[in-house]
């Protein structure tokens, strides 16, 4: 069937913010199945809460609305645009509930609205477990059973029928409690009694056990005439129990013979023909490793993070080819681009292992819970590609950014072996290193398989590589021979790893492999294992004999992108790297790209002239430069990640295009910057590096409270904190040098002030500023957990013209050449300087959106050697819109347990929302509603409390609340203070005052938001950190701000309805 | 113990040098290759891989090891197995074997350690080659080379194949007299499922000895090398067909075409491996098959109507009698290894 020539104009709806669990993939997905569309000659009409990505640009659909995710917004738009087709499956779990709902009320029904694609009903039976159930069932494919009993007689009765082990499960206690595993009657007997007295219904889930089980997935396509296909198969390494996105997946399936593989495939064909799916899909198999028995655990009927990394680690592009399907197209008529020759009716035959592993985000958040389950955890992830596992994995390891360039880990080599078995018990981010610590200790590969459930051949492939290892170490370079080294290179050792374990420097290492002509060479991702010629950039490096990756001389640009999605680095960098790239291309210049990052745009083969999947080392980048020598290479996109490999690739004499490296130097060196902005006579919040506590207190007499402290050696703002007194002070310095003495604490004043930012271009000369940002949080909040606005309410014109004037000559001081971002603080009429980042950032998709400047065109050709007065740009602020716009942070704190809520100098947001509107109030309720925040009205329940310090301040908002007819809950404290001034409360008891208490309150769902102003964050024995906590697992609305609160109260008296509000499109934004 | 290395030295003089495993000992053979991700234990004993070197270009090889369930033949023909990476500690819960004592047990000649991408794009480029593994690295002359390529003669390969004489697998069905010019285990089990009597022929025999147990159908097996070698079977089949319905699989198909009048012809690398798009002309249908072959079927006799198509190159993959009952396939519909869409495709045949 070829394209439906009725589908003309196509709703797409996308994922909305980076959350955990639904990340950057749906950025790639959405936005190649925008490309898929408007390639035919459709319409597509675009919405998609989530400013940050690359699908939100006005240029990927027609019509692009960053507008909240709800179906009034969406009915408005659908009204406005009138779209004769929806597409479902392309925002993930977002867009699929979303296109449900629409589809539920009516709404497409009343405005002739079609799902194409994968229909609802399909959908619905997919997604229902009820009806998911049942489908299984017919078509005879297996599913775990379970059985809800109240007997001890019926679960020994319901056991007997599916076999032992079986887990019980009670109903309604917390964690699990009183549950387990049973391996016989005996075991279950005492089980099912326990867990049947501890649950508060007197029930317990009987399900069979598959502990251990291996989990494989299928990524399925499947067109409108029935034609199927199976895109890659992914083999998790960590057994059934861990959530996939937190599970070290390889691809292919490594450890299925073709009956088992045959056998899962085809049951999912089945399953997917039985749903008539029309797209892609994902089956998730459990497989007992001990006999042919398998069971259905899931299937997602849309694209994921799994289709993703399956499009990346086969060159074939799932969302593209669902997209077409949608229109019509049956597979045999879908050319496969990579050869450019045959179809998409194919299976990619892969000839190289990949590796995916998660990243999470516990560095970040050290005090995290950081165990692993069936709650994913990860906020992004690596892929690596090899022809072998262990070159895959250690590719692998040393994307992940954790310092890491062997399995040998500091950490775990200081447990005893006893501790080591017991950790490996419960999986965590540690395992990977400990069993391979525990292996490093001749322990067997058996017993660890027995008590972490991974195959023994993940374990061997483990043990080569410890194994090599402890080999190298017998190894200085001067004895190790060319033979070895390539032996070693071949595994996949990066140099720094060799050099760590043989005594010697990186570089040497480097200099001896080349001096023995043992370099990488690179193979192509070409989906048919060389058996077509293929035309698909797309390079993985090994250490073969031929090389396929041939430089071309052009003109070329290497651009570094930005790795795996982390919290302070997430998916604006790649939005950055993308755009760089975009306008490159524009001026007909090769563009290279460097990442590893399998859930971006810019690891999409069609979007860079070559592609390579590759670490973001020192050494993995040089040996792409040394290969395809670029003109220059481009650092400033790519975030931290990027910017830290400036100096190294300075000294290799390779160009740089944009700011210096010496620099970049010179604005992240304390000493160095401070002295330079002495020299400009620009202001910065008075500090000062101490080594004691008696220094510290010192240097706080001089500078005078409230101080902003934190240790000299973390990024990101971590373990930052404000003292207000002598004695909070005392505590944090006493604590911070009992972890770290070798390293001085910074202490600087605290300025109670408006926090403001800029991203600027500069081309040495003019310095041109897109627009000021002005944060609604007072400085002491992260600047990528601020709600921040644009433009900004409350600055002067005087206070603009000094923004400018420190920009520019800061600008100009630095020789930057492309990006700044700098953050300043307001106070008392002056301005002070924060923070200067000599780089892209993140609010540079923010900033071009809703300014419609080409910001990153625009430094891009700056660093090219262009000239901003040439480009139309003069130096300044570019005039402000009418219109509003709110950034908003989104927060994944829910998913990770003891990680503290409260706002803070620590950033926590893994992504943001933005809301459009026609001043301030309209922006900011959008952005509100964008951010899944009920509005409280007439009748709310506030749980309040605020710290003694902000109770006064704190005055004018109760009153407004108070008026706009809340109610208010408080313990003691604010409780008392609210009755002192008048106003009603009810009083729900502290912790310690027994039970119910203000968690039970929290947790009974009768407040509607939660407002705990806390002294200070980060005290886990806290009530405030219990509280807030809480709310959080419970979706409860919480904020810690005055000043969010604030200004909610200022939009609640606005008394907005989102389904009133017209949506505006991007492009309107003026 | 230390392996020995080796090397592969193919006709345009391309060496590729490795480590020798499995059965250690110089051969030549056709070097063709498989992309077939999964499967090696069938591939490998699959005998129509008789007299070649195959290149699996999946790099992990061996990782499920070898059971005694997954046989294709009782004993593999295939002269080497070329692999980047062999496994030596398989783990499944079938394992019986790991692949380099398999190999050595049945004296094939293994090859790990080798660009198999690279040889594979060179072959693609190049077609297929004769291929020399060699443990005396450096040490053969330019003449002894060429001796040992002209000593390559692949035109019996059937008949080293094919069984030496008749036997019956019992069944209540159809009666099929099955050809066997180096049969996949595959085949007959898929006859046996559905209840069939076989009684299985070497490839040379006639058509009075086929008649003589009065099948209901007659089937051709798949096989090794060019079917212009195998003219008894060809003739067979041309004095049954008419008679008796007559199916072919792979090598089956290609004799049946030649006896219908068919021109067959050698592709410049085949199709091997598991992902080959097949459309079903009549239902427009396209399904992921097996495939192993080097020759396609080409010119068709006004009689025969092609069935099925290859997506990627158009080239014939099935062939349908429009008036006589002939029918063949030249992918695996036993799959085996490979994707099982096309297994009713017996059903078809028994129809």
């Amino acid at each position: 069937m070829p394209r439906d020539n009725s589908i003309k104009k196509v709703l797409v709806i996308g994922s909305g913010p980076i959350v955990i669990g639904q990340a950057a993939e749906f950025d790639y997905s959405g936005t190649q199945a925008c490309q898929a569309l408007r390639e035919e000659g459709v319409e597509v009409v675009l919405v998609n809460s989530n400013p940050a990505t690359i699908m939100t640009d006005a240029q990927t659909a027609d019509r692009t609305y960053i507008e909240p995710l709800t179906v009034q917004t969406l009915e408005n738009v659908i009204a406005k645009e009138r779209p004769d087709s929806l597409i479902a499956g392309m925002g993930g779990q977002t867009g699929l509930n979303l296109s449900c709902e629409l589809y539920d009320k009516g709404i497409l029904d009343k405005y002739n609205v079609r799902v194409i694609g994968t229909s609802i009903e399909s959908i619905k039976e997919g997604e229902d477990r009820e009806s998911f159930k049942e489908l299984m069932e017919r078509t005879n494919q297996p599913m775990i059973r379970g059985e809800i009993v109240n007997t001890v007689e019926g679960a020994l009765k319901f056991a007997k029928e599916i076999g032992y082990p079986v887990i019980v499960r009670p109903a309604y206690t917390l964690g699990g409690t009183g549950g387990g595993i049973a391996e016989d009657e005996g075991e279950l007997g005492e089980i099912a009694a326990q867990g049947i007295h501890l649950s508060r219904v007197g029930q317990v889930l009987i399900e069979k056990c598959i502990r251990g089980w291996k989990e494989i997935e299928f990524e399925v396509i499947r067109d409108g005439d029935g034609n199927c296909i199976t895109v890659c198969s992914m083999e998790n390494v960590d057994p059934v129990g861990v959530h996939t996105g937190d599970s070290i997946v390889v691809a292919p399936a490594q450890t299925l013979a073709d009956k088992e593989y045959q056998m899962l495939r085809t049951a999912a064909i089945d399953i997917i023909n039985s749903i008539e799916i029309k797209g892609g899909c994902n089956v998730q198999f459990a497989l007992n490793p001990n006999s042919f028995e398998y069971a259905v655990i899931e299937i997602n009927p849309r694209v994921s993070r799994s289709s993703a990394l399956a499009s990346k680690a086969t060159g074939y592009p799932i969302a593209k080819i669902a997209a077409k399907i949608a229109l019509g197209y049956r597979l045999d008529e879908i050319k496969n681009a990579v050869t450019g020759k045959t179809y998409a009716c194919f299976e990619p035959a892969l000839d190289y292992c990949v590796i995916k592993i998660p990243k999470w985000p516990f560095d970040k958040f050290y005090g995290a819970k950081r165990t692993l389950g069936t709650k994913m955890m990860a906020t992004g992830e690596v892929m690596a590609i090899g022809n072998s596992f262990e070159a895959a994995l250690l590719k692998g390891v040393r994307s992940l950014e954790i310092k890491q360039f062997t399995l040998e880990r500091e950490a775990a080599k200081e447990k005893s072996s006893e501790v080591l078995r017991g950790r490996i018990k419960t999986p965590d981010d540690e395992r990977l290193f400990e069993l391979a610590e525990l292996i490093r200790r001749d322990y067997r590969i058996e017993k660890i398989s027995q008590i972490t459930g991974m195959d023994p051949f993940f374990l061997k492939k483990i043990k080569n590589i410890v194994d090599m290892e402890e080999e190298l170490k017998e190894y200085r370079l001067d004895t190790l021979t060319p033979e070895l080294m390539r032996k070693y290179k071949v595994m996949g050792f990066a140099d720094q790893g060799i050099a760590q374990l043989i005594g010697c420097t990186a570089a040497e290492v480097r200099k001896y492999r080349e001096s023995h002509g043992i370099l990488p060479v690179y193979k192509m991702v070409d989906t048919c294992a060389g058996e077509f010629e293929a035309v698909s950039p797309y390079y993985y490096s090994t250490y073969d004999e031929y090389n396929e990756a041939e430089p071309s001389d052009k003109k070329k640009v290497l651009v570094i992108g930005s790795g795996p999605i982390r919290i302070g680095q997430g998916i604006e960098f790649d939005y950055c790297s993308v755009h760089s790239i975009v306008a490159l291309k524009k001026f007909g210049i090769e563009t290279i790209i460097i990442n590893n990052n399998p859930e971006t745009v810019s690891t999409d083969f069609d979007t860079s002239d070559k592609l390579y999947f590759e670490p973001l080392t020192e050494e993995d980048v040089l040996s792409i430069i040394e290969l395809e020598k670029p003109d220059g290479v481009i650092l400033q996109f790519g975030g931290q990640t990027a910017i830290k490999l400036a100096n190294f690739l300075d000294e290799m004499n390779v160009p740089i295009f944009g700011t210096r490296p010496k620099q970049i130097d010179e604005a992240e060196d304390r000493e160095k910057f401070d002295e330079l902005l002495e020299e400009l006579d620009i202001k910065r919040p008075k500090g000062k590096a101490v080594w004691t506590t008696e220094e510290g207190i010192a240097e706080a007499e001089r500078l005078g409270y409230p101080l902003l402290v934190r240790p000299s050696y973390v990024l990101g703002g971590q373990g930052m904190e404000i003292t207000h007194n002598e004695q909070e002070l005392t505590i944090y310095l006493e604590d911070a040098f009992k972890k770290d003495k070798d390293n001085p604490v910074l202490i600087d004043r605290y300025l109670n002030g408006r926090e403001l930012e800029v991203d600027a271009i500069c081309d040495g000369t003019d310095v041109f500023i897109p627009g000021i940002m002005e944060h609604l949080e007072r400085a002491g909040v992260h600047s990528g957990d601020s709600i921040s606005i644009y433009p900004p309410q409350n600055v002067s014109d005087e206070m603009k013209k000094k923004i400018m004037d420190v920009t520019r000559r800061i600008s100009v001081a630095l020789k930057v050449i492309g990006m700044i971002n700098i953050q300043f603080i307001e106070f008392r009429g002056d301005l002070y300087i924060i923070e200067v980042n000599p780089r892209s950032s993140r609010t540079v998709p923010y900033i071009t959106k809703v300014t419609g400047v080409p910001v990153i065109e625009l430094a891009t050709r700056v660093m090219l050697g262009e000239k901003l007065a040439d480009m139309g740009y003069a130096s300044g602020i570019n005039p402000e819109p009418e219109m509003v716009a709110v950034k908003v942070p989104i927060f994944s704190t829910k998913k990770l347990p003891m990680v503290e809520v409260s706002l803070g100098p620590e950033m926590r947001s893994t992504g943001e929302v933005l809301g459009v509107g026609r001043n301030y109030l309209e922006a900011l309720y959008k952005g509100f509603v964008a951010a899944e925040f009920d509005i409280p009205r007439a009748g709310s329940n506030v749980l309040l409390t605020v710290c003694d310090r902000d109770k006064e301040a704190f005055l004018p908002i109760i009153e407004k609340f108070d008026k706009l007819g809340c109610r208010f809950i408080s313990t003691t404290g604010t409780a008392d203070f609210l009755e002192k001034h008048g106003y009603s409360v009810q009083r729900a008891k502290k912790i310690s005052e027994g039970v119910p208490n203000v968690l039970d309150v929290i947790r009974s769902g009768m407040c509607d938001l939660v407002i705990d102003i806390p002294k200070k964050g980060n005290d886990k024995e806290s009530d405030g950190f219990k509280m807030r906590r809480t709310a959080s697992e419970c979706s409860v609305n919480i904020l810690t701000s005055q000043d969010t609160v604030a200004a909610l109260a200022e939009v609640m008296e606005q008394k907005f309805n989102i389904a009133e509000l017209e949506p505006i499109a991007v492009s309107d934004i003026k | 113990m230390q392996s020995k290395a080796a090397e592969l030295i193919l006709e345009n003089g391309m060496r590729f040098k490795g480590k020798a495993f499995g059965y250690v000992n110089d051969v030549v053979g056709e070097v063709v290759f498989s992309t077939s991700m999964t499967g090696y234990q069938e591939a490998i004993t699959d005998l129509s891989f008789c007299g070649q070197m195959v290149v699996l270009t999946y790099p992990l090889i061996g990782n499920y090891g070898i059971n005694l369930e997954d046989m294709e033949s009782d004993k593999p023909a295939l002269t080497a197995l070329i692999v980047r990476e062999k496994c030596d500690y398989p783990n499944n819960f079938r394992t019986e074997m790991d692949l380099d004592g398999f190999l050595r047990q049945n004296r094939v000649v293994g090859l790990e350690g080798i660009d198999t991408r690279a040889l594979t794009r060179i072959i693609r480029e190049s077609g297929c080659m004769k291929g020399i593994i060699t443990t005396e690295i450096g040490m053969l002359s330019d003449r002894a080379l060429k001796e040992r390529f002209d000593s390559l003669d692949n035109s019996d390969v059937v008949k080293r194949v094919s069984t030496p004489e008749v036997y019956t697998i019992p069944g209540t069905g159809k009666h099929v007299a099955f050809i066997d010019a180096g049969v996949k285990k595959g085949i007959l089990r898929e006859l046996k499922k559905r209840d069939c009597k076989i009684t299985v022929f070497p490839y040379n025999a006639t058509a009075d000895e086929v008649m003589a147990v009065n099948p209901d159908l007659l089937m051709i097996s798949n096989g090794p090398g060019d079917p212009g070698d195998i003219p008894e079977t060809v003739e067979t089949a041309r004095a049954l067909i008419g008679k008796l319905p007559v199916r072919g699989v792979c090598m089956g198909h290609l004799v049946i075409g030649l006896a219908m009048g068919c021109k067959t012809r050698k592709l410049k690398f085949g199709h091997h491996g598991a992902n080959q798009p097949v459309k079903n002309l009549k239902t427009g249908r396209v399904s992921i098959t097996s495939q192993n072959h080097n020759y396609i079927v080409d010119d068709l006799p006004e009689e025969l109507e092609v069935s099925y198509i290859n997506v990627n190159d158009g080239t014939c993959e099935g062939i349908r009698g429009k008036s006589i009952d002939v029918q063949s396939v030249q992918f695996h519909p036993e799959a085996s290894p490979g994707p099982l869409d096309t297994r009713n495709i017996f059903d078809d045949f028994l129809a």
